[in-house]
């Protein structure tokens, strides 16, 4: 394809994204060196105080004094979301391979079903997961009926309802890549390695999971850097008593009154995973010239 | 193949068509109102419609937070809205509310003495009055057996109430209430009672179940939580739903708020707005916005239109004697310093 | 030692793990339709059945104007950013792009790794600087800015494998790039086509924060609504608006598989 034709193309994506993103994303990095209105916006003159207050904080008698309150937050919120895609890429990964194996009919169908939730709003699924996981919630019910248990069991409002929370919501994002990854190898390889009396697992380790790998990747991309800045779930099934990055920024923004500091953490966070992206989009040439 | 893009541009036109052609039309304009989610009375909205040939569109928000940030970045088109209190001077100091001149209004002698000259809009000349009610607590009595009188049951709760409190999930509500139990003023910005503030929220935090704002009632009836700060009119449909339920009118006092109606600048009807302003001074017209959240109006002569079971509950008539604190929107610096006890407590 | 028939499609153990998971899926669904026929107001005690809320929301315009316009914006989102997945995609996996790629790839990342809240209100100002205040023209452009990298990740990803010798073929046999195009590749990309514009519109159906803050008068959407009833606590009515979005979607998916069967 000729070069004019490419950049013809691509120019839509390019235009579209680089004015009505690019641009709001400038005006973020403004705001980050800028003055907090405290009442909502931001005003000259320009600082680096939103920067600053990553580390440092005014004290009550508006000393300056070191706090790891942000850094744990950060540390907290990137364990979670690296927690999300693990689990995510173990459970994932196996449907996937499960999906490849059907029919072309079943294969649709489960295809089907593995998105459908979808169509229901993020919000109300993640409040159905409360009236299940509560106290007086379905689950608990459910196990003091049956003897199980004599107290309800605090299924929410901590880490563990979150980590739930984030992995059902990301879930089919690694699903559907993994599986399209997959559905394009051809089926005459793993015939051919198992013909080499290769076992299962050799087979899985030397043939599928690396053609699955860009699947994977791409799944994982798909869940890691929206989880690290998602708000509903940590918000609702955490209890509010955990903050982590997705609910700080927005807090930020509504009643912390400190837009420059809110804008300052998304640029942190989009600039670590730009990063990360960029490393990883760097070095795959190169390792699939090695392999 | 055709036949797929055919489709597919026959949607998109459809679609763009749609898209532009949102307006209806009707005689007497229309007005936009920008409200919490259901929160505005359908039949209070019906009767302004019929009375006046206006039609009316109502969107939502969730907080006044939200609000504010998107006004402040520039949207536009809403020609009412309603908004707490505390926020109300943030919004005119802004320049994002005009004035009408409720208080010229014809309507506006029906407003309850009480309320004509109200702190945040003292000569009415951005608001008009929508509801108001108290905020403090709602224990199950029937678990509880002490005595209702004060904000310690809330905030040093007894062993029975641990671990089964509900907070509000935003920090001016808490603190606020937190500041009354105190008994040191508002928008704080006294270090040392900064520290104390800081130091009651942190003892009462282990026992905290969920500092979350929205669905109290559901929490509250359901018997996840024991004790939450609420609002008078969810307490009140906590107590219809459950009995054992009891709203506590502290002897420390409790923090009033009041919802008010206004016009952001450049608002497209300012007509049709201001006509609904007047119509909500209204005793009768008030009262059915009363009747559908359950809160009081600050118009003299509406609880007569609602029925007893409201009308006369506990929670529409706090005792004569009850010290009601109206939080004022804070200065920069206890906003700051809120936010960092908030942060803190959110670890 | 006997081997039996060898299928490398059997997978043990993995057809329990896949239903577990698909009850796993579905379980809230399963409690949000049900207590959408639930008789009493509060979401949790089941009181009877009752079809009270979906003639609730029959009545309630504000809620059927919030659904409409999540679905306006939905289509129209969905037909723009695939078209220019489709176009984008084609520009990097066929095209020659020297050393812009990388540049491209992070830029059509960026609406998936930029927190929402910011995207949000710099978007809003933005809109606001320009003078733009169309409603759901605003919210359709928005959204097509997120839907893009959906509805490209599959057809890249499609058309990544494909490699180029079908259509290398084809133009050995001195078809024009277009025909090649029509004939050859379209045909062979249409699944990650479809596959991308449902991810795309299941993503703008669903979005909250953006629709929250760019939205002007008239143009709240679904979610919206719905977070702002949250706030005042939920009503069924929030169960029955998603189960009949649920019941849109099963018969429209459905077609689409029938539809899609008929034609192979």
């Amino acid at each position: 394809m000729s070069r004019q034709s490419t950049l013809l193309l691509i120019s839509p994506a390019v235009l579209v994204i680089g004015v009505f993103m690019l641009i709001p994303m400038f005006i973020a990095l403004a705001y980050s060196f800028m003055t907090a209105n405290p009442y909502g916006g931001v005003q000259p003159p320009a600082t680096f105080d939103a920067y600053v207050q990553f580390l440092y904080q005014r004290d009550f008698d508006d000393s300056l004094i070191f706090s790891p309150d942000y850094i744990l937050i950060i540390v907290r919120s990137l364990y979670l979301a690296v927690a999300t895609t693990a689990i995510c890429l173990v459970l994932g990964l196996p449907v996937a391979w499960y999906i490849v194996c059907q029919s072309e009919q079943r294969r649709r169908l489960l295809l089907f079903f593995i998105t459908l939730p979808f169509w229901i709003n993020t919000l109300i699924r993640t409040y159905c997961w409360i009236l299940i996981l509560r106290d007086e919630g379905l689950a608990n019910k459910l196990l003091r009926t049956l003897g199980i248990i004599a107290d309800p069991l605090p299924l929410l409002y901590n880490d563990g309802s979150i980590l739930l929370g984030l992995v059902y919501t990301f879930l089919p994002f690694m699903v559907l890549p993994i599986y399209s990854t997959l559905e394009r190898i051809d089926p005459r390889l793993i015939e051919a390695a198992y013909d080499l009396y290769a076992g299962r697992v050799a087979v899985f380790r030397r043939v599928i999971w690396p053609l699955a790998k860009p699947g994977a990747l791409a799944g994982a991309t798909l869940v890691f850097a929206p989880a690290l800045g998602s708000f509903l779930a940590p918000d609702l099934l955490g209890g509010g008593k955990k903050l982590l990055i997705g609910s700080l920024i927005q807090m930020q923004f509504t009643s912390s009154r400190n837009w420059p500091f809110g804008a300052a953490l998304s640029i942190a966070i989009t600039a670590v995973i730009l990063l990360v992206m960029m490393l990883r989009a760097w070095t795959a040439p190169q390792r699939e010239a090695r392999a | 193949m055709k036949t797929l893009t055919k489709a597919l541009a026959g949607m998109l036109l459809a679609t763009t068509a749609l898209a532009g052609a949102e307006r209806a039309f009707a005689d007497g304009g229309e007005l936009h109102i920008y409200n919490w989610t259901d929160y505005t009375s359908e039949d209070m909205v019906k009767k302004f419609e019929k009375e006046t040939g206006i039609n009316v569109t109502i969107d939502t928000y969730d907080s006044n937070e939200t609000a504010l940030a998107k006004l402040k970045s520039g949207a536009t088109g809403y020609d009412v809205m309603i908004i707490s209190n505390d926020f109300v001077p943030i919004f005119v100091k802004q320049g994002l509310f005009q004035k009408v001149d409720a208080g010229a209004m014809p309507n506006f002698k029906n407003v309850d003495p009480r309320w004509q000259k109200r702190p945040w809009d003292p000569k009415a000349e951005y608001t008009v009055p929508w509801v108001w009610g108290t905020t403090s607590y709602a224990v199950d009595t029937s678990v509880y057996k002490g005595p209702t009188d004060s904000l310690k049951t809330l905030f040093d709760p007894p062993a029975e109430l641990q671990g089964k409190i509900g907070m509000f999930g935003s920090p001016s509500e808490v603190m606020s209430l937190a500041l009354v139990y105190l008994g040191k003023p508002q928008c704080n910005e006294n270090p040392a009672d900064l520290k104390e503030l800081n130091a009651l929220l942190q003892k009462q935090k282990p026992y905290v179940k969920v500092y979350n704002s929205d669905g109290t009632v559901e929490r509250q009836v359901a018997g996840e939580t024991l004790i939450h700060e609420q609002w008078s009119g969810k307490a009140l449909a906590t107590r219809q739903q459950k009995p054992a339920f009891k709203y506590v009118y502290a002897k420390e006092g409790v923090i009033g708020w009041m919802d008010n109606v206004a016009v952001p600048t450049g608002a497209p009807d300012l007509d049709n707005a201001k006509k609904f302003l007047n119509f909500l001074m209204d005793p009768e017209n008030i009262s059915l916005q009363q009747k559908s959240t359950g809160y009081q109006s600050a118009i003299a002569g509406s609880n007569k239109f609602l029925p007893p079971d409201i009308g006369e509950s506990p929670e529409f008539n706090p005792p004569a004697d009850l010290k009601i604190t109206f939080a004022p929107s804070c200065d920069e610096k206890a906003t700051r310093a809120y936010d960092k006890i908030w942060t803190g407590l959110r670890q | 030692m006997t081997r039996r028939a060898f299928s490398w499609r059997y997978t043990p153990g993995f057809a329990p793990l896949t239903v577990a998971i698909l009850v796993f899926l579905y379980t809230p669904l399963l409690v949000l339709v049900v207590y959408a026929f639930n008789s009493s107001r509060m979401v949790t005690i089941w009181q009877g059945f009752s079809t009270q809320w979906f003639v609730a929301i029959g009545e309630n315009g504000d809620i059927r104007g919030a659904a409409e316009n999540s679905l306006i914006i939905a289509v129209a989102a969905t037909i723009a950013s695939t078209l220019i997945a489709l176009l984008g995609a084609l520009a990097l996996e066929r095209g020659t792009l020297a050393f812009g790629r990388g540049l491209v790839h992070g830029l059509v990342a960026m609406p998936l790794v930029v927190p929402e809240i910011v995207v949000a209100i710099t978007t809003l100002v933005f809109f606001s600087a320009l003078g733009m205040h169309q409603g759901l023209i605003n919210l359709i452009i928005a959204h097509t800015v997120f839907c893009i990298p959906f509805a490209l990740l599959p057809i890249q990803a499609r058309l990544k494998d494909m490699g180029g010798m079908l259509e290398e073929a084809g133009r050995d046999l001195y078809a024009s790039e277009w025909n090649v195009f029509r004939r050859i590749t379209l045909p062979l990309l249409a699944p990650a086509i479809g596959a991308g514009a449902i991810m795309a519109f299941v993503i703008s159906l669903d979005d909250f924060l953006i629709s929250m803050m760019v939205s002007s008068a008239g143009s709240t959407t679904l979610p919206v609504y719905v977070y702002g009833m949250m706030r005042l606590g939920v009503t069924p009515e929030v169960n029955a608006i998603s189960t009949v979005l649920l019941a849109i979607s099963l018969v429209f998916v459905a077609s689409a598989l029938l539809l899609g069967r008929r034609r192979a």
